[in-house]
């Protein structure tokens, strides 16, 4: 560990990229913010946070899994996360295809088992006790530069994607029957958006750690949506915030002893706790609702 | 679909463009078309031979008491039901064909209070929503299409009167200027027919006016076929041109003042029904035999 920041910030940053695992560690740490936030932005409007957590933590016992039968942990996140997806978009819905209600009580169970499996698979394996904390927590140590190449290959796919669907999905988040009279496919966009959520929710994972994941799906796209109800304009401050609170966070991480996810979350809420002030909810009602997202 | 092999005369397929160059609706056969037409959902006859028309420019209610498939109707005229029997002809062509021309409000929407986007949002995505791609940056200012679009959305929310609460996140403006948010995202598209399903519900008496004027003034001025479902027809009878009752498996039509009476009404419910009218011109109908129990929650049960 370095002795601590010089407060001269061109210094820092020059010492931090002097070492090729924090260069690596923001190459993926911005690949994942821009993915993250973009995907995020569209989860928390269409409250579909809660599936996003299950994604997430679905792919713990994935990671786990897989380095247990000697696989790369990265592949492991992406399939459990995929395959869970798909599992909840087959789950069948009420019309309008956003809220889970009754499946809610299914999902929870999911959670708790996929947890639980996961915990088995890292004590099967027996290895490092680290390697628990940080498929939970995030890490930014070591992240290989094929893992920075397959990260961005998912982010660059996943974006190409969102952009071809972004209107037709939009619309059918705001005003889902309105889209679906007038031609919009409901069921194969909601089926396509499950899909790049568990890809953003697996890259995510490799930064943030599987429980993490929230500090950058929905904190940056709820502070951005709360400050600003322009669609184009909170979508583009949700991509900023998310990098930058990334680039704090790994920043932070390097120069303390404390885990990169514990920096992300902080700052993540940190500023949505200011949007939330700043943007005048200093009702107590008012804030309640507004928080509400992110909790939900 | 069973309309399909049902030609009409060569007048009712001319081309819509005549709208465009601004003359007068020319004689392309009416708006609305059933004949001989039924519905089976779950194995349950909804309605059936229902046969009826509505004439281009009219204002006509859909009226009748709740779960009786006034929402099914208009979904069949949308092309997102299909009949069991008999056929339709919705602006001279199979249901789901005309769907530009066609502006749509659902019934009971209302957005929730967090959600964070713009009213003229809203209206825009009756523009192009259903268009795949995302919006460039600076295309509304800098393409003639976007243009184009901006002013339709700007022009529209000025007909409902709009424009001082547009701006706002729309789950924070009140029941009553959603729904006037809603009729503009209906109209953004010039539709020559628009289907409204209950828009007055959940608004209160003021607004409920407000809105059955606001739907009149475009009826006339925009030269659009409105219908529109009604629990209760008070609100809407000054404007009205034109009545379809359903109740009982079937549907009558024809001008309020023939619709509305005792005698209609109780062959119609096959029960006798009395028509009140009160000093100030407001029709009460008694005796329908109606389930209270559909109350609350009649859309999500045989219609959806």
């Amino acid at each position: 560990m370095p002795t601590g920041p010089t407060w001269n910030l061109l210094a820092d940053v020059q010492q931090m990229f002097a070492l090729h695992f924090m260069v690596n560690a923001f190459r993926a740490g911005t690949i994942v913010a821009v993915l993250a936030g973009a995907i995020g932005w569209f989860m928390v409007l269409r409250r579909q946070s809660f599936a996003g957590h299950t994604l997430a933590i679905v792919s713990y016992p994935g990671a786990a899994g897989a380095v247990l039968l000697g696989l790369s942990a990265s592949l492991g996140y992406y399939i459990a996360a995929v395959a869970a997806a798909l599992v909840i978009a087959a789950v069948p819905r009420s019309p309008s295809g956003q809220s889970y209600g009754e499946e809610s009580a299914v999902i929870g169970t999911v959670q708790a088992f996929a947890l639980a499996s996961g915990a088995l698979f890292v004590s099967l394996y027996g290895g490092f006790l680290n390697s628990q904390t940080s498929l939970l927590f995030g890490t930014f140590l070591g992240i290989s530069n094929d893992q920075v190449v397959v990260l961005l290959v998912v982010a660059v796919v996943s974006l190409g994607v969102l952009c071809g669907i972004g209107r037709p999905l939009f619309f059918a988040t705001v005003d889902a029957d309105v889209a679906i009279a007038r031609g919009v496919p409901g069921r194969l966009l909601s089926l396509a958006f499950l899909v790049l959520l568990g890809c953003a929710a697996a890259a995510a994972s490799q930064i943030t750690g599987a429980l993490l994941v929230f500090s950058l799906l929905v904190m940056p796209a709820a502070a951005a949506q709360l400050i600003t109800a322009r669609p184009a304009v909170s979508f583009a401050l949700t991509l900023l915030l998310a990098v930058v609170v990334t680039w704090l966070a790994l920043g932070a991480a390097f120069y303390t002893v404390y885990p990169v996810g514990f920096w992300l979350t902080s700052f993540g809420f940190g500023l949505y706790v200011i949007a939330a002030v700043a943007t005048g909810s200093t009702k107590l009602g008012r804030r309640r609702r507004a928080l509400g997202p992110a909790i939900a | 679909m069973s309309g399909v092999s049902r030609s009409g005369p060569p007048a009712e397929r001319a081309d819509p463009a005549g709208r465009a160059n601004g003359g007068p609706p020319a004689d392309r056969g009416p708006a609305i078309e059933f004949d001989g037409a039924a519905i089976r959902l779950g194995g349950r006859t909804i309605w059936s031979d229902v046969t009826l028309t509505v004439g281009r420019g009219e204002f006509v209610a859909l009226l009748g008491p709740n779960g009786v498939g006034k929402s099914t109707l208009v979904k069949v005229a949308l092309g997102s039901l299909p009949l069991s029997a008999g056929q339709v002809r919705v602006l001279g062509r199979v249901p789901g064909e005309s769907g530009r021309q066609i502006g749509y409000l659902p019934q009971r929407r209302t957005f929730d209070t967090r959600m964070r986007v713009r009213g003229i949002d809203v209206v825009r995505l009756g523009a192009d929503g259903d268009r795949f791609g995302i919006p460039l940056p600076g295309a509304s200012r800098w393409s003639t299409k976007g243009r184009a679009i901006r002013r339709r959305v700007s022009e529209v929310i000025d007909v409902v009167g709009a424009s001082g609460y547009a701006r706002r996140p729309i789950g924070q403006v009140s029941g009553g200027e959603q729904q006037r948010l809603l009729i503009a995202q209906a109209l953004v598209r010039s539709p020559e027919l628009l289907l409204l399903d209950e828009p007055l519900d959940n608004l209160d008496l003021p607004n409920q006016a407000s809105v059955a004027a606001l739907v009149a003034e475009i009826c006339a001025s925009q030269n659009v076929t409105v219908l529109m479902v009604a629990h209760d027809v008070n609100p809407i009878l000054p404007y009205l041109d034109r009545v379809i009752y359903v109740a009982h498996g079937g549907a009558v039509c024809g001008s309020p003042s023939e619709v509305i009476t005792s005698e209609t009404l109780s062959a119609l419910y096959s029960t006798p029904v009395e028509v009140l009218k009160a000093s100030d011109g407001r029709l009460v109908v008694v005796g329908q035999p109606e389930a209270p129990a559909h109350h609350s929650d009649r859309h999500h049960g045989q219609e959806r």
